[in-house]
């Protein structure tokens, strides 16, 4: 987060998205199109489907599934580019599969999933997570590879046991690399989320955009998409951000 | 309190090295210590003194248990030096930057009482930063709380690397009356490694030179006379013979 002019940062910001919303009013007025419906008109779909209860089913729907998939995505992959940082022989055999992944496309992983597993929740799940376990696992062996032998003397000289020598040595040297793999690792999944659910769930916030698209109906579309990257900016400012600050303050009150 | 009677209290650091090579990166082998055999008598103070590069961390660290890939034997009281409980003052303080003073010391002594916690930080003179981050300390007081987290949890055996290098003289001095008071107070056997001969006069209770790499003992002198009557004629009487002990060999 860039900090700006210190006079008032937010001002323009503000003005960016106000403007981009006067542009939307005036160029849905112009082409007076349902194609293009205007700000207000999604607006009034928002508030009839929240109040029907439609969207937020849907959206906890889609909510559980990315909470989900990140957290198994995130354990996994911290597992795996540990082991594959500390040790160079399973560097060796897992780096072809983790090459493998990386490149393999999301919807592919998606398709074999459902083929294999049927169209059930875990099948979903499994397919986002497997989507991004490659990134974490890359991004923490990174960590891993440069991890102080110091700190490791230190943990086996005062004999901490296996656990805390995880929770207090290593994983504070892994953070800044596991916040990168997690913030990216949300924004990638929420956007994979949406297509398993096209493709092989009966709810939640892609099979919503699935079905309104075959009605051709872009205000629902166009809700579906605001509320929801809404509540994506608000996990990160409320819940990642904060995580974030409490995990470095030790770095921040250092000179 | 007499050295003999001290050493007679318990059985003896015994350490022997017949052989510590390093497979370099590029495969060229470093042999860092060889034939390195010692006694230091139990609940007394031992200095390692050697040039820069030597081989002292490397020794260090075999006796301590952290590097196995030696030929030799390092035992504690007859038993290997794996059972033994040690504190170890680090070259660097290595301290975990996200946990606090306090905190960094409990992680070696976790059955800590908050009362021997004040008592310890009182006497290394760092009572007021108990809940500080390292990050905020300078070398000094990073320093003396590596020293208390080393003696915090009673160890058997102590070893400092080269614990007053890199600061001023000033603290430094302070840093040196700090492990002689811990020497003199705590039933420990100690090893301290230095390259400077003035500290090791000051502290030990027997001195062993070491040989350019690969480290072996060059001379061994034993003091008998107790740290607090070391006079500075004394110490520079010392230096000169051990000067002479080192050279005739
Ligand atoms: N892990 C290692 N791999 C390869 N060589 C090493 C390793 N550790 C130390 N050495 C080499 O072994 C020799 C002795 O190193 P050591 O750190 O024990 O010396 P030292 O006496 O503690 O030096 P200093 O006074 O600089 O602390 C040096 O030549 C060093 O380069
Ligand atoms: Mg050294």
């Amino acid at each position: 987060m860039s900090k700006s002019a210190p006079t008032s940062p937010l001002i323009y910001q503000l003005l960016s998205i106000v403007g981009g919303l006067a542009i939307w009013f005036v160029a849905a007025k112009l082409t007076a199109s349902p194609l293009l419906p205007g700000p207000v008109q999604v607006v009034g779909f928002i508030r009839e489907a929240m109040i029907s209860g439609e969207m937020p089913y849907h959206m906890a729907m889609t909510l559980g599934r990315v909470a989900a998939s990140f957290v198994i995505a995130m354990a996994l992959g911290l597992a795996i580019g540990l082991a594959m940082g500390q040790s160079q022989l399973t560097d060796r055999i897992g780096d072809p599969w983790l090459i493998f992944f990386l490149n393999t496309p999301a919807l592919v992983i998606i398709i074999m999933a459902y083929v294999w597993f049927g169209l059930t929740e875990a099948a979903a799940i499994g397919a986002v997570a497997l989507n991004k376990i490659p990134n974490v696992a890359v991004t923490v062996r990174e960590g891993a590879r440069t991890l102080d032998p110091h700190l490791d003397d230190l943990a086996r000289i005062y004999r901490l046991s296996k656990i805390e020598r995880l929770r207090q040595v290593v994983l504070p040297q892994l953070q800044p690399f596991f916040a990168a793999a997690a913030r990216s690792g949300i924004s990638l999944i929420w956007k994979i989320v949406l297509v398993v659910e096209l493709l092989g769930r009966s709810n939640g916030v892609g099979f919503q955009l699935y079905l309104y698209f075959q009605l051709f109906d872009v205000t629902a579309i166009l809700g579906y998409t605001l509320v929801f990257v809404a509540l994506m900016i608000a996990i990160e400012v409320f819940m990642v951000q904060p995580y974030e600050r409490y995990a470095t303050r030790w770095r921040i009150r250092s000179a | 309190m007499n050295v003999m009677q001290r050493a007679g209290a318990s059985a003896p650091l015994e350490i022997r090295i017949s052989d510590k090579t390093y497979a370099g990166a590029d495969g060229n082998a470093v042999q860092a210590v060889k034939g390195l055999d010692l006694s230091c008598p139990g609940q007394t103070c031992t200095a390692l003194v050697g040039p820069s590069g030597c081989g002292k961390t490397t020794i260090l660290r075999i006796v301590a248990g952290l590097d196995a890939k030696f030929s030799g034997e390092v035992t504690l009281a007859d038993a290997p030096i794996e059972e033994a409980r040690i504190g170890f003052i680090f070259q660097e303080p290595t301290l975990l930057p996200w946990r606090t003073v306090e905190d960094n010391i409990r992680l070696a002594a976790p059955d800590l009482s908050a009362r021997a916690l004040a008592s310890l930080l009182d006497q290394a003179e760092i009572a007021d930063k108990a809940s500080r981050f390292p990050g905020e300390l300078s070398l000094g007081l990073a320093r003396r709380v590596s020293i208390v987290r080393a003696i915090a949890a009673k160890p058997d055996l102590l070893l400092l690397d080269e614990p007053f290098v890199s600061l001023d003289e000033a603290t430094a001095k302070t840093l040196r009356m700090l492990v002689a008071r811990i020497l003199d107070d705590h039933a420990v056997t100690a090893l301290l490694v230095t390259h400077d001969l003035r500290e090791a006069v000051e502290l030990a209770d027997q001195i062993v030179t070491l040989t350019a790499r690969p480290a072996r003992a060059k001379s061994v002198r034993q003091i008998s006379t107790p740290r607090a009557k070391r006079t500075a004629a004394f110490r520079k009487k010392l230096l000169g013979q051990i000067d002479r002990d080192a050279k005739s060999r």
